[in-house]
């Protein structure tokens, strides 16, 4: 039988809202710069790609030890917090959704940048011949011909920010219902030893995990469409 | 339609990528099909490209029927979507995440209904495509999805219609299915239309007014009929596209199963055609059907021989065959002979001979 406590239920709850506040972010932050990367024939596209892509070659510490700074009361994004008057955004809820954000950034532009790319420039010029403005264009055929990179996108995205651990630890600490997510609590569990609700835990990330992956390469086809590595 | 000043097509572009440069000034009629014709890499493409807007980098002059879409000069610059212009491309293009229908509307729904002068029922019909209104694309044959193309196209109800290869994807059975319905396009369409292609026969059927392209230049451009009677109307062509003539059924014999049709400078006997008197019908005469004579022959069974002046004589890809350019009347003529018989006859500019047509084509 389940033997998750109150607060085993409140990091789901907690990890399932985070995933899905960065996934909503990143579609609507990253589709734009999805689609600039994929159309732009500016030199600077390799520079900002590589930004993009950072965070799949650093270690999530040196990511959230940036953050951490960067958000402190002497870094920049701190400076504006503070002046907004929202204060100091490490260890929250809203300092671990930016951070996560950045963090995830490259799961979710890739693949949409991939549909860009994929779907060519003959879809929007004939929309143009048939007086579609560049904007009508982009949401009557360039999204709807890239909803698969868009889906994979999402779910690549979602799932990715549920297992994330370093980045947490860093930016968000320990503090339960605002910062203490799934993975973080198999973490006390262990440290705890309370297996068995590690073992919980863990499973019901192990079978997530393989879940969403079965759905991409399961359903799409046999097709690869995850971001390496 | 279109009661103002209509001034047809005034075009000047310059457009280079890498090694080729695209340099071509024309003035084009404002009615009709005219044909850009040429072999792969003359420019005819990025012409049409340049014509729909969507080479920002070219430069140059446009204006189609008073309407001004570029001027460097001026700095004006209409972008495509705001150009009157149907396009069709040698792949329709057709939108897969919609059904034809929804393609079919895409445009039309983005005009103003004061603008449209197709309408949806029209332009269905025309091209057939009511049967297949809720597919999906991918569930259309190839002729299918180009019809679909066009019908889109038409919906906008554009001032000018460019059109790149749009057989060249098909088959030839296809080819033949969607031609009946771009000759169609050619008698019903009021507006200018500019058609790419490297098919003489698609040129024959369709063209009005030719414009020859290579290497990025205008290298010729005139009415059909009298481009196709130059002896180097289409140079490099190895299959002569033949002339052109325009016809118009005089009378018929049913008893002896013929027609006769008659046009500037003489008239024909073909078998027996549908079509009332006074009836258009345009038909195509191959060199290599077109013999010659220096007195009219009686014992023959050819029916049609008719009188005509030789113009000039030119070569042929074949050592031994010559392209003799002919006039009957205002009508020219291309004859294929032997280099044999042009010695033996003495053909010479100026000689007054016998041509006999021994097949007509019918193109309409």
């Amino acid at each position: 039988m389940l033997t998750l406590d109150v607060n085993d239920l409140k990091a789901i709850w907690l990890s399932l809202k985070l995933a899905a506040l960065v996934t909503s972010l990143l579609l609507v932050i990253g589709t734009p710069v999805a689609w600039w990367l994929a159309r732009t024939r500016c030199r600077f596209k390799g520079v900002v790609e590589s930004v993009v892509a950072l965070p799949l070659v650093l270690p999530p510490s040196v990511l959230g030890f940036y953050m951490l700074l960067a958000m402190g009361p002497n870094g920049p994004v701190g400076a504006i917090t503070q002046a907004l008057g929202l204060g100091l955004l490490p260890f929250t809820f809203a300092g671990l959704a930016v951070t996560s954000t950045l963090y995830s950034m490259p799961f979710v532009i890739q693949p949409i940048q991939n549909a860009f790319v994929a779907m060519g420039s003959r879809p929007l010029e004939a929309a143009a011949t048939l007086r579609a403005n560049p904007w009508d264009s982009f949401f009557s055929v360039a999204l709807p011909l890239a909803k698969p990179g868009l889906i994979t996108a999402a779910v690549i995205g979602f799932a990715h920010t549920i297992g994330e651990f370093g980045v947490v630890l860093m930016v968000g600490g320990n503090i339960p219902e605002k910062t203490r997510v799934i993975s973080v609590q198999i973490y006390d569990h262990v440290e705890a030893l309370e297996y068995t609700q590690a073992h919980w835990l863990s499973g019901l990330m192990v079978a997530f995990a393989f879940l969403v992956l079965l759905l991409l390469y399961g359903l799409g086809g046999g097709k690869p469409k995850v971001p390496g590595p | 339609m279109n009661g103002g000043a209509s001034d047809g097509i005034q075009a000047a572009f310059t457009r280079s990528f890498g090694d080729f440069m695209l340099q071509v000034e024309l003035t084009l009629p404002a009615r009709g099909v005219t044909i850009l014709f040429g072999g792969s890499g003359c420019g005819k493409t990025t012409l049409l490209r340049c014509v729909a807007g969507l080479e920002p980098q070219a430069r140059g002059y446009l204006s189609v029927n008073g309407e001004v879409w570029q001027d460097d000069a001026s700095g004006r610059f209409v972008p495509t979507h705001k150009r009157s212009i149907g396009y069709v491309l040698q792949e329709a293009a057709l939108f897969p995440h919609l059904s034809v229908r929804q393609n079919l509307e895409f445009g039309l729904k983005r005009i103003p209904p004061g603008e449209r002068r197709t309408s949806f029922d029209q332009a269905v019909d025309l091209l057939g495509m009511r049967p297949l209104l809720e597919r999906s694309p991918d569930k259309l044959s190839g002729g299918e999805q180009q019809r679909a193309g066009m019908a889109r196209a038409l919906l906008t109800s554009p001032r000018l219609l460019l059109m790149d290869e749009p057989l060249a994807a098909l088959d030839l059975p296809l080819k033949r299915e969607i031609l009946p319905y771009l000759e169609r396009l050619h008698d019903e369409l009021e507006i200018p239309v500019l058609y790419v292609t490297h098919s003489p026969d698609e040129l024959a059927r369709l063209g009005d007014t030719l414009v020859l392209l290579s290497a990025g230049r205008v290298t010729g451009q005139g009415p059909l009929p009298d481009m196709l009677g130059r002896l180097d109307a289409l140079p490099g062509f190895v299959d002569d596209p033949g002339v052109v003539w325009e016809t118009r059924v005089s009378s018929h014999d049913p008893a002896e199963g013929l027609t006769r049709l008659e046009f500037a400078g003489g008239g024909l006997w073909v078998p027996l055609r549908n079509g009332g008197l006074g009836s258009r019908l345009r038909c195509r005469v191959l060199p290599s059907d077109v013999s010659l004579t220096l007195a009219r022959a009686e014992d023959t069974s050819i029916l049609n021989i008719l009188p005509a002046t030789v113009l000039n004589v030119g070569g042929t890809a074949d050592a031994g065959q010559v392209m003799v350019q002919l006039a009957i009347g205002d009508t020219p003529l291309l004859a294929r002979i032997t280099r044999r018989s042009l010695q033996k006859l003495d053909i010479r500019p100026g000689v007054p001979v016998f041509a006999q047509i021994k097949a007509v084509a019918f193109l309409d």
